[in-house]
C-alpha cells in the first residue's frame, strides 16, 4: 500500500517536473551535434545540472540564423567562427555573453564581450610522415616543392577552412596573395565542396597534403594509435581559427542561456573538447589535456584577423584566389 | 428513335455531315468506301468524337455527354477485353464497373457466359482464347448491360467467313431478345444482307439516311457501286 | 457548343493539384527566396542584370560541361547498345541490370569510387606504372566529364537499346533475305532510328549534367569548374544574397526550359525499363564485328565494374562495426524512400492522366521542371515557408521525402506517360463506354496495365530517394538523421572506414528497393 502510493507519488512528481522541464534550444553546426562530436556528451552533462532538456538544432547556423531573424527560437548558438561574426554581430540578434574571458588559455588576448570562445586550432596541411619525408617549414617552402606533390584544398566559397586558408594567405602574403595562389595552384590535386571529402581523398592516398587543422593527427593518434599523420608546422605562423558560442538576446530561456554559457569555459566541457572536437579547449590547463594533445606540434606564431579585417578581406581574398586559378 | 439532327463533325480537312432519324428496333448497316467516316460516325453517337455542330438525340431528348451515360453498348475492332482481367471479369464490368459483383450478379454474368456459349470459360484470361471467342465475351457483356442501342464497328472482321456468320447469326438472336436497335459499320455488304434491314450509305462528306436493304441492292448510287466493284 | 472528348472532373482536378504541387515547390520556392531577398548584400560593381561576371562564367561552364558530357555519354553508348542489341551471351541480363546502378548511385560514395579507380593511385594509374608509363589525372575538365559519363552512359545505352529493339525483328529478316551487308542494315535500318532516338537521349542527359554540383566541384580540380548550382550556393552561404541566388536559380530553370523547348520538338525516347531482355538475331555477324561488339561490352562492363567493386571492397570490411546509429538512419531512410516512392506516384499518376487526357505536352513539362531546380533553394524556400509557423525539424522526414519525390518525378513521368497515353489508345474508349472512371479506372486498368512501369518508377524513386541528401541538412536535428547525412557527419568525425561501410550500406539498400520495385513491377504481369 504504502509502496504503491510512494510509486504514485513520484510518478506525479517526475510527471509535474516533466511538464516545467524549460527547454534550451542551441543551434550548432551538424558535426558538432552529431552522435561523434562533442554534442552529445554536453547534452548530457549540462542538463545533468539545469534541471532543463537541451535540444541541438543542426544545420547551417548562421544562415539559418539570419533567415529566421528576430522570430529565432534559438537560446544559444554555438559554432560559429571569427570568419562571420561580423554579419552575425552586425544582425544584432546577440547579447553580452557575461563571462570572464582573462584566463582563457588561448595563444592571443580575447575581448569580445559577444561571442565566446569555447575551443581553437590553426589551419594546416595534414601529411603521412611515412610518406613525405622532408615536410615543409614554412609556407613559402610548402609553395617550393615539386608539382607532383599533391595537396587537397577545400573551397572557401563553401567551406569554413577553405575560407580560413584564403585568409592564411593573406596573412602571410598580403599583397603578393596572388603570386603565393600561383605558385600553390599546379600542387592542388582539386578543390572540394567541403573538409570532408578533402580529408577522405588524403586518407584515401589519393593525396599527399590536405588543408586541415593542427590537431587533426591528434584523432589519429588517440583513436586510432596511428601515428603516421603529421600536421607541418610554419614559420610564418599558422591562421588562428577559434570556434565561438552566443546568447541570443529574445531568448524565452534567459537563465538557462546563461547557464549554459557559463558551463561552456566549465572543465567538464572543456575536457571532453580536445576527444570530441579534436581541438584545443579555449580555458583548460596544459596538463589536463589528454596524453596525445602533448605530442602535437604547436605553431610559435598565431596569425589572426579580427573579425571587421576578415569581413573586409574576405571577398578581395576570394576574388585573388578565383582569380589565380583560373589561370 | 434514334435521332442525328443537323450533325457535323469536324476534322480539319475531313467533314461529316448527317440528319436523320432511325426507328426503334431498326437494325441498320453503316456501308461505304474506307475512310468515308463510318467509324467516325458511330464514335459520334457514341459520345467519343465531339461534334461542330448539331446534336444525337434519343427518343427526342439530347444524349448525355459521358459515353457511359447514353443508351449505348458498343463493341469496336479490337481492344474489347482487357487482357489482365478474366472473362468473368470483363463481362462483369458490364453489370458493374468497378466489379463489386455480388452474388445474384455473378449468376447473372454466369448466365450470359453460358448464353453466348462460353460456359466454364470465365477464369479465362483473353490471351488463352480464340478470335471467335473474345467475340463472344464481347456479346455478353452487351447482353448484360442491356442498353436499348448497339454499335458494332467491325467486330468481326479478323474472323473466317464462316465463324463470322456465326458472330452475326448470334447477334442477330441477341437483338431479337432483347429488342436493341442495331447500328453495324462493315466492309462486306453481305453483312447488311444477312441481319440488317436498312443501309446507312457513308460516303462524300456525308452520312445519308438509311434505305431498307433490298432497295439499295437492287439499285446501288454511284458511290457504293464503285466501292462494291463490278 | 462541341465539347472536347469526355470531361473526366476528377482527372483535371487531381492533375492541377499535382502540378500544383511542383510549380509550388520549384517557381514558388524560388519566389519566396526571392522575396526574403532584402536581407542580402548589396551587388558588386560590375554586375549584370544582377549577376556578376562569375556566374556569367558558372553559366558558360553549366552548358559546355553538360553539353560534352551528354555528348560523350551518347557517342560511347552508341557501340554499347549495338553490341547488346546483337549478341546473346551469359550474363548479359546481369549487365543490363548494372547499368541501371550508377544513375541510382549517391554522387559523394560514386566520387570516391571513381577515384580508386581513375586517381592517381587508382587502378589505372598503378596499372601504367606498373607498366612504365606516366599514370593519369582525373582532376580537370576531363574529371567531370569522366564522372557524367559514369553516371549517365548506362542511362543512354539503355535508352539507345531500347531504340535498337524497337526494330522489328522482321525487318531484320527481310535485309537478310534481300542479301543486305551491315553497311546496308546500317544506313535502312539503324542509322534512321538512332537519328529518331539520339536527340532525345542527349537532351535527358543534357538536362541532369545541367545541375551538377558535387562532381564538378571534387573532381573540376579548381574554381575555373564552377557550375551554376555551385554559384547558387554561394550566393547562399558565401554572402548570403538571397537575390542572386534566386536569380541564379532562375538562368538554371531558364536553361532548363530552352533545352525542354528543343526536346519538344524532338521525340524523347523513353526507358520504360521493359523488354530489354532479349536479343535481336542477325544473319550480317563478321568477325571483325564480334571482336568490336565483345570490345565495346568489356569496355562498358569495366568501366561500370570497376569502381563499384572498389566501394565494395573498401566498405564491406568494415561494415560489421558500423555504430548502431547508422543502422537506425538506414531504417529511418527507407522509410522516406518509400514515402517518398509512394509520393512521386501520387504526383506522376495525376499529372500523366491529365497530360494524355489534354493530350499536352506542355502539362507534361511542367512535371519535368524539377530537373533544372536547385535543392538549396527549394529546401530554402520551404524552410521559410515552413518556420513561422511550426519547428521545421518536425517536419525534416516527410519534407525531405517530398522534395526527393519532386526530384523523382520527371523520371517516373517520362517512363509513365507514353505507357499510359498507350494504354488510354487501346482501352480508353471501351473503359468511357463501360463507365470506368476514378478510383474504378485506377484499380482496374491503370494499376494493372502500367504495373511494369509502374514497378520501375517506384524502384527507381526509391532508389534516388535512398541515396540523396537532399534538403535533410536543413531540416534536421541530431536525432533525425537518414543515411546520407549519417554518412557525412561520419565523415566530418574523421571516421573514414565507418563512412566508406556505409556508403556499402546505402549502395546495398538503394538497389535492395530498387529491385524490389521493379522485380514487383514485373512479377505475373500480363500480356
Amino acid at each position: 500500500m504504502k509502496k504503491t502510493s510512494l510509486v504514485a507519488g513520484a510518478l506525479l512528481i517526475a510527471g509535474a517536473a516533466h511538464a516545467e522541464t524549460p527547454v534550451l534550444q542551441v543551434y550548432a553546426p551538424d558535426y558538432f551535434a552529431s552522435e561523434w562530436g562533442p554534442g552529445p556528451g554536453i547534452e548530457k552533462g549540462f542538463e545533468a545540472q539545469c534541471n532543463c532538456d537541451l535540444q541541438f538544432v543542426t544545420g547551417d547556423v548562421l544562415p539559418r540564423l539570419l533567415l529566421e531573424g528576430e522570430r529565432t527560437e534559438a537560446d544559444v548558438v554555438i559554432g560559429l567562427n571569427t570568419d562571420v561574426t561580423a554579419r552575425a554581430r552586425a544582425s544584432g540578434l546577440f547579447a553580452p555573453h557575461g563571462q570572464n574571458t582573462a584566463d582563457l588559455t588561448m595563444p592571443i588576448d580575447w575581448n569580445d564581450d559577444t561571442f565566446l570562445p569555447f575551443n581553437y586550432s590553426y589551419t594546416a596541411f595534414i601529411y603521412d610522415n611515412t610518406k613525405l619525408e622532408a615536410a615543409p617549414t614554412s609556407f613559402d617552402a610548402l609553395l617550393s616543392l615539386p608539382d607532383d606533390i599533391k595537396i587537397v584544398i577545400q573551397d572557401p566559397r563553401a567551406s569554413i577552412s577553405g575560407q580560413a586558408l584564403m585568409l592564411w594567405v593573406k596573412a602571410i602574403y598580403g599583397e603578393k596573395a596572388p603570386e603565393a595562389w600561383d605558385k600553390l595552384a599546379p600542387k592542388v590535386l582539386t578543390v572540394t565542396k567541403g573538409w570532408s571529402e578533402s580529408y577522405g581523398m588524403f586518407t584515401d592516398g589519393e593525396a599527399d597534403m590536405v588543408l586541415s587543422y593542427i590537431t587533426s593527427p591528434a584523432y589519429h593518434i588517440i583513436a586510432e594509435e596511428d601515428m603516421t599523420k603529421s600536421a607541418a608546422i610554419f614559420d610564418e605562423g599558422h591562421y588562428f581559427f577559434v570556434e565561438l558560442a552566443g546568447k541570443i538576446a529574445g531568448t524565452d530561456q534567459p537563465e538557462l542561456a546563461d547557464a549554459f554559457m557559463n558551463y561552456v569555459l566549465s572543465e567538464e566541457f572543456q575536457a571532453a573538447i580536445p576527444t570530441s572536437n579534436w581541438s584545443f579547449p579555449a580555458k583548460l590547463a596544459d596538463d589536463k589535456l589528454p596524453e596525445g594533445f602533448g605530442k602535437l606540434a604547436v605553431p610559435a606564431k598565431a596569425l589572426f584577423f579580427s573579425e571587421d579585417e576578415a569581413e573586409a578581406l574576405r571577398k578581395p581574398a576570394l576574388d585573388e584566389w578565383l582569380a589565380a586559378s583560373w589561370k | 428513335m434514334l435521332t442525328l439532327e443537323n450533325t457535323r463533325i469536324d476534322l480539319g480537312d475531313f467533314q461529316l455531315a448527317a440528319n436523320f432519324g432511325i426507328p426503334k428496333d431498326a437494325r441498320i448497316a453503316v456501308l461505304g468506301p474506307s475512310g468515308a467516316g463510318k467509324s467516325t460516325l458511330l464514335a459520334a453517337i457514341a459520345g467519343f468524337q465531339p461534334m461542330a455542330q448539331g446534336q444525337v438525340l434519343w427518343q427526342g431528348d439530347a444524349m448525355p455527354p459521358t459515353p457511359a451515360a447514353r443508351p449505348i453498348s458498343m463493341v469496336f475492332q479490337d481492344n474489347n477485353l482487357f487482357p489482365h482481367l478474366t472473362v468473368t471479369q470483363n463481362v462483369g464490368l458490364g453489370l458493374r464497373p468497378d466489379l463489386k459483383l455480388s452474388p445474384d450478379e455473378k449468376t447473372r454474368v454466369e448466365q450470359a457466359l453460358a448464353r453466348v456459349g462460353l460456359t466454364g470459360m470465365g477464369d479465362r484470361k483473353p490471351a488463352q482464347l480464340s478470335g471467335g471467342q473474345i467475340a463472344r465475351v464481347a456479346l455478353a457483356r452487351v447482353l448484360l448491360r442491356d442498353r436499348p442501342l448497339l454499335l458494332l464497328d467491325e467486330p468481326f472482321g479478323a474472323l473466317g467467313p464462316a465463324l463470322k456468320a456465326e458472330m452475326l447469326a448470334l447477334v442477330a438472336e441477341l437483338l431479337d431478345e432483347t429488342g436493341a436497335t442495331l447500328l453495324m459499320v462493315s466492309h462486306d455488304p453481305q453483312d447488311a444482307r444477312e441481319i440488317c434491314d436498312q443501309v446507312v450509305l457513308v460516303a462524300e462528306g456525308t452520312a445519308q439516311a438509311p434505305v431498307a436493304t433490298g432497295e439499295i441492292f437492287a439499285n446501288p448510287p454511284v458511290v457504293l457501286r464503285e466501292y462494291l466493284g463490278g | 457548343m462541341a465539347r472536347r472528348f469526355v470531361e473526366i472532373n476528377r482527372t483535371t482536378t487531381l492533375g492541377t493539384l499535382a502540378l500544383g504541387v511542383v510549380v509550388c515547390l520549384t517557381l514558388g520556392t524560388l519566389l519566396v527566396v526571392a522575396l526574403r531577398a532584402e536581407l542580402g548584400a548589396a551587388p558588386d560593381s560590375g554586375a549584370t542584370l544582377g549577376l556578376i561576371p562569375r556566374d556569367w562564367a558558372a553559366i558558360r561552364f553549366t552548358l559546355w560541361q553538360a553539353a560534352l558530357s551528354a555528348l560523350f555519354s551518347v557517342l560511347l553508348a552508341i557501340p554499347v547498345a549495338r553490341a547488346l542489341a546483337r549478341r546473346r551471351f551469359k550474363g548479359r541480363g546481369v549487365l543490363i541490370t548494372l547499368l541501371g546502378v550508377p544513375f541510382i548511385l549517391p554522387v559523394i560514395v560514386a566520387i570516391f569510387g571513381l577515384i580508386s579507380v581513375f586517381g592517381r593511385k587508382g587502378l589505372v594509374s598503378q596499372g601504367l606504372m606498373a607498366l612504365g608509363f606516366e599514370p593519369i589525372s582525373i582532376y580537370g575538365y576531363h574529371g567531370v566529364i569522366l564522372a557524367h559519363v559514369f553516371f549517365n552512359l548506362p542511362l543512354a545505352t539503355r535508352l539507345i537499346l531500347q531504340g535498337w529493339l524497337s526494330i522489328p525483328a522482321e525487318r531484320f529478316r527481310l535485309a537478310a533475305s534481300l542479301g543486305m551487308g551491315s553497311r546496308d542494315i546500317a544506313r535502312t535500318l539503324e542509322r534512321p532510328m538512332l537519328r529518331e532516338v539520339i536527340p532525345g537521349a542527349f537532351l535527358v542527359i543534357f538536362l541532369i549534367c545541367l545541375s551538377s554540383f558535387a562532381v564538378a566541384l571534387a573532381l573540376g580540380g579548381g574554381p575555373r569548374a564552377t557550375t551554376v548550382e555551385l554559384a547558387i550556393y554561394e550566393a547562399f552561404r558565401f554572402d548570403f544574397d538571397l537575390g542572386r541566388a534566386a536569380k541564379l536559380a532562375l538562368v538554371q530553370f531558364a536553361m532548363g526550359a530552352a533545352a525542354a523547348t528543343i526536346a519538344l520538338r524532338v521525340a524523347i525516347p523513353q526507358d520504360t525499363g521493359t523488354g530489354l531482355d532479349r536479343a535481336v538475331t542477325r544473319w550480317d555477324s563478321t568477325p571483325m564485328q564480334r571482336g568490336l561488339d565483345v570490345i565495346s561490352i568489356s569496355f562498358a562492363a569495366l568501366f561500370l565494374v570497376l569502381p563499384l567493386s572498389m566501394i565494395l571492397m573498401n566498405g564491406v570490411p568494415g561494415l560489421a562495426s558500423l555504430p548502431g546509429d547508422v543502422w537506425w538512419a538506414a531504417l529511418r531512410s527507407i522509410s522516406v524512400a518509400l514515402g517518398s516512392a509512394a509520393l512521386t506516384l501520387a504526383l506522376a499518376l495525376p499529372i500523366a492522366a491529365y497530360a494524355v487526357r489534354r493530350g499536352s505536352r506542355l502539362i507534361e513539362g511542367v512535371g519535368y521542371l524539377t530537373i533544372a531546380a536547385s535543392p538549396l533553394v527549394i529546401g530554402t524556400g520551404l524552410f521559410i515557408v515552413i518556420f513561422p509557423f511550426m519547428r521545421p525539424s518536425d517536419l525534416a522526414l516527410p519534407v525531405t521525402a517530398l522534395v526527393n519525390a519532386a526530384m523523382s518525378l520527371p523520371f517516373a513521368l517520362r517512363i509513365i506517360a507514353p505507357a499510359m497515353a498507350q494504354v488510354e489508345r487501346n482501352y480508353g474508349p471501351l473503359a468511357d463506354g463501360l463507365g470506368l472512371v476514378g478510383v474504378t479506372r485506377l484499380r482496374l486498368i491503370w494499376l494493372p496495365r502500367l504495373r511494369r512501369q509502374i514497378g520501375f518508377s517506384l524502384g527507381l524513386a526509391a532508389a534516388l530517394s535512398m541515396g540523396d541528401l537532399g534538403v535533410i541538412a536543413m531540416f534536421a536535428n541530431p536525432e533525425i538523421a537518414t543515411l546520407p547525412l549519417q554518412l557525412y557527419r561520419l565523415m566530418s568525425a574523421y571516421r573514414m572506414a565507418d563512412a566508406a561501410a556505409a556508403a556499402v550500406l546505402l549502395l546495398g539498400l538503394s538497389l535492395l528497393l530498387f529491385w524490389i520495385f521493379d522485380r514487383g513491377g514485373r512479377a505475373d504481369a500480363d500480356t
